[in-house]
C-alpha cells in the first residue's frame, strides 16, 4: 500500500485487543493486533480461554468413557471427533469393525461434515455482511440435527460411536428420511451459491484475501480446506482410508490461489461430495451386526498409536499411549486441526485491513473448543 | 417333555452342539419308549415323532458346526492387538542412521508405524535431514509423554512427520530429563512453534532457541504444568482471585455464604 501523496500526519502505531468477546472471532479467540490506522502490521492470537484440560481427563477415564469428552472438542462436529478416537482405539486393539457399522459411521460423519460446513457458511457470511445465507443454511442444518436426534437422541454432543462399531442400528424410516434429504441437498447448495458465488461484494471481500501458498501451507501444517484451497490434493479419507472410505467414490476439490474465495469454493464442493458419499453409503448399506466382538473391559497392550480422520476442519488425530493391561490411556493427545491452522493467521493477515482479518478467521473455520481443549 | 428336549437341544449348546445331542438323545429316547411298549400304539407314535425331532435337531447342529468351521469374519474374532517389531529395516530409519552415523539408538514398529529413538541433542540435525533430504515436509504432530518414575529421563518428546510423495509417516522420539533443555525444531518446521509452546505449557519442557517460549493454553504465571503426572486432576489453587478487592484472598464467593465454612472443611 503505497501512499499516493505525502501526508502531513505522522504514522502512528496502536495496539488493539481484538476479542475475546468479539463476535467474529467465533468463540473466545483473542488477537492482539498491531495497527497502523486500519492496516494490520502484526497479529498475535492468544488462546486458552476455553481450556478444560480434556487431555488430562482422558487419563482418568476408561477407554469407552473418553468418547463423550471428544464430543466437546469440536462441538459442532461431534461425530467426526468420536470417529477419530474410536479409529485410533481400534488401531491400538486390532479390531476390525463390521461393514454395516462402518457404513453407518461414514453416513454420520459425512452428515456431520455437511452440518459443520453449513454452520461455517452461515457464520462466515454474516462476518462479511451477508445475513441471508444464515437463514437458509440453518434450515438445512436443522434437518441434519433432527436426523442425529432420531439416531442417537442427541443433537450436538452425539457420543454416537463405540470402540468396535456404533451403539445402535439405524431406526425405522431413518434411511428414507436421510435419502430424501440428500436428494434435496444439492439444490440447496446451488441456492447458497446463487447468493454468494457470483456476488460482487462477496468476491471483493474474499478474492485475494488471506492468500497462503502451498509451500507455506505445508510449512505451517495446515490441513483440511485451508490446505486444499492452496492447491494441495490431500485428504485423509483418500490417503489413509479408515472405516470403508476405500470403497466409496468421491473427488477431492482443490483451489488454485489459496485465498479466501478458493477455500469457500472448496468447502461448497466438499458438501456436494459428502452428499455423494452419503448417497453411495445409503445405496450400498450392508446388513449384519453393528458391533464387533469387543471385550467388556477393554485392556490395551503397551504401545503408542496415532490415527487420524478427516474432520470438517482438517486432520484430526489422536495419539494414544498405553501401558500393559491398562484400562485407561496413559496419555491421549489430540491433534486439533483448528489449533494448527490458526497458527498461520498472522502470516495471512499481515499488511491487510482489519475487516480482512474477519474474513480470514472465518475461512480458517476455527472452533475454540478444539483449539483450547 | 421329550419334545421339549428335542427342540431345546440345538439352542442349548451353540458352541459344542454335537455332544449333548449324541450323548443325550439315545437314552432319552428309550425312557419314554419303555412305557410306550407296555401302554399302546399312541406312545409308540409319540416316540417315533420324538426320534424324528431328534434326528432333525442333530442335522441342524451338524450344519451349524460346519458353518462354524468356516473362517469367521474378522469382527467376530477376538481382536488381536498389534505387536512390537524391529524397524531397523525401514528405509527411512536406516537412511537416517547411516547418514548421521548411528544416530538411531533403537527403533520400533507398532501397528504399522515406525518409531526411531534418537538422542535429544541431535534432534534438530535428524529432523533437518529428514525434512530436506528425505522429503518429510510436513510435521503432523509434536507432543510429550510424562514418565515420572523412569530412570533414563522423565519425558518422551514425540515428533510425527509426513511425506507427501508416498504418504509415509515416521515418528521420532527423544528422551529428555526433567531439568534438561531440548533444542527447538521450530526452525525446521514453522508449525512446531505452537506445538512446542504447548508442550512447554503442559509439561514444563524448555525448548532452547525457541523464538517465543510462552505459555499458550494456561496463562502467564500459572503455577505448575497440568499434564505432568504429579499434577492433580482436580486442579490446584492457582492463587488467582477474580475479585481480589471484594473477597479475601484464598476465599471466594462460595465460602462467604451460609454453611460455607463447613462445606470447605
Amino acid at each position: 500500500m503505497s501512499e499516493p501523496f505525502e501526508t502531513l500526519f505522522e504514522g502512528e502505531e496502536m495496539e488493539l485487543s481484538f476479542g475475546p468477546q468479539h463476535p467474529s472471532t467465533h468463540g473466545v479467540l483473542r488477537v492482539m493486533l498491531k495497527l497502523d490506522g486500519e492496516k494490520i502490521l502484526d497479529a498475535k492470537p492468544i488462546i486458552g480461554y476455553l481450556h478444560r484440560g480434556t487431555e488430562k481427563l482422558f487419563e482418568k477415564e476408561p477407554f469407552p468413557q473418553c468418547i463423550p469428552h471428544t464430543d466437546r472438542l469440536d462441538y459442532v462436529a461431534a461425530a467426526t471427533n468420536n470417529q477419530g478416537f474410536v479409529v485410533a482405539m481400534e488401531k491400538l486393539l486390532g479390531i476390525t469393525i463390521p461393514p454395516r457399522a462402518a457404513y453407518i459411521r461414514m453416513i454420520l460423519a459425512e452428515l456431520q461434515r455437511i452440518s459443520s460446513h453449513l454452520l461455517w457458511l452461515a457464520t462466515h457470511a454474516i462476518d462479511l455482511g451477508a445475513i441471508t445465507p444464515f437463514f437458509y443454511t440453518f434450515r438445512e442444518r436443522e434437518e441434519i440435527l433432527d436426523m442425529f436426534e432420531a439416531y442417537c437422541g442427541a443433537r450436538l454432543t452425539l457420543n454416537t460411536m463405540k470402540i468396535g462399531g456404533v451403539p445402535f442400528d439405524l431406526p425405522d424410516g431413518w434411511v428414507e428420511t436421510c435419502s430424501d434429504y440428500i436428494n434435496r441437498l444439492p439444490a440447496h447448495i446451488a441456492e447458497y451459491e446463487t447468493l454468494l458465488t457470483g456476488n460482487r461484494i462477496w468476491k471483493k471481500r474474499t478474492i485475494g484475501v488471506g492468500v497462503i501458498s502451498a509451500e507455506e501451507a505445508i510449512e505451517w501444517g495446515l490441513t483440511g480446506p485451508p490446505l486444499r484451497g492452496s492447491g494441495v490434493k490431500w485428504d485423509i479419507r483418500k490417503v489413509f482410508p479408515y472405516d470403508r472410505y476405500d470403497e466409496i467414490e468421491f473427488e477431492i476439490p482443490i483451489g488454485k490461489n489459496g485465498d479466501t474465495y478458493d477455500r469457500y469454493l472448496v468447502r461448497m464442493e466438499e458438501m456436494r461430495q459428502s452428499a455423494r458419499i452419503v448417497r453411495q453409503c445409503l445405496d450400498r448399506l450392508p446388513d449384519g451386526p453393528v458391533m464387533a466382538r469387543v471385550p467388556k473391559v477393554i485392556r490395551a497392550t503397551e504401545g503408542m498409536v496415532y490415527a487420524s480422520v478427516e474432520a470438517p476442519k482438517g486432520e484430526l488425530g489422536y495419539f494414544i499411549v498405553t501401558t500393559e493391561k491398562a484400562t485407561e490411556p496413559y496419555r491421549c493427545h489430540v491433534r486439533p486441526p483448528s489449533f494448527i491452522n490458526l497458527q498461520a493467521l498472522p502470516d495471512m493477515v499481515r499488511g491487510r485491513l482489519v475487516p480482512d482479518q474477519e474474513a480470514v478467521i472465518g475461512t480458517l473455520d476455527i472452533v475454540l473448543g478444539e483449539i483450547d481443549r | 417333555m421329550t419334545e421339549d428336549n428335542g427342540t431345546r437341544t440345538p439352542g442349548d449348546g451353540p458352541d459344542k452342539p454335537d455332544q449333548p445331542v449324541e450323548a443325550g438323545a439315545p437314552e432319552e429316547k428309550k425312557e419314554p419308549a419303555q412305557p410306550g411298549t407296555a401302554g399302546g400304539d399312541e406312545d409308540d407314535a409319540k416316540a417315533k415323532a420324538t426320534a424324528a425331532a431328534k434326528a432333525k435337531a442333530a442335522a441342524a447342529a451338524k450344519a451349524k458346526a460346519a458353518e462354524e468351521a468356516e473362517p469367521k469374519p474378522p469382527w467376530e474374532e477376538k481382536p488381536v492387538a498389534p505387536e512390537h517389531q524391529d524397524a531397523t529395516d525401514d528405509p527411512d530409519v536406516a537412511a537416517l542412521n547411516e547418514a548421521l552415523d548411528g544416530v538411531v539408538t533403537s527403533s520400533d514398529r507398532f501397528a504399522g508405524d515406525p518409531t526411531a529413538v534418537v538422542p535429544a541433542d541431535r534432534i534438530v540435525e535428524a529432523c533437518r535431514y529428514l525434512k530436506e533430504l528425505r522429503g518429510f515436509a510436513f510435521l503432523v504432530d509434536l507432543t510429550a509423554v510424562d514418565w515420572p518414575e523412569r530412570e533414563e529421563g522423565r519425558f518422551d518428546i514425540v515428533y510425527w512427520m509426513h511425506r507427501f510423495d508416498d504418504s509415509k509417516r515416521l515418528r521420532l522420539r527423544i528422551v529428555a530429563a526433567e531439568d534438561a533443555t531440548v533444542p527447538t525444531v521450530s526452525g525446521v518446521w514453522k508449525t512446531a512453534n505452537w506445538m512446542e509452546r504447548e508442550v512447554y505449557d503442559m509439561f514444563g519442557v524448555i525448548f532452547e532457541g525457541h523464538p517465543s517460549l510462552e505459555r499458550i493454553l494456561t496463562w502467564e504465571g500459572f503455577n505448575g504444568h497440568p499434564l505432568r503426572k504429579d499434577f492433580p486432576v482436580e486442579g490446584i489453587d492457582t492463587g488467582a482471585a477474580i475479585y481480589p478487592d471484594v473477597y479475601p484472598p484464598g476465599g471466594g464467593p462460595i465460602l462467604e455464604g451460609e454453611g460455607g465454612e463447613e462445606a470447605a472443611e
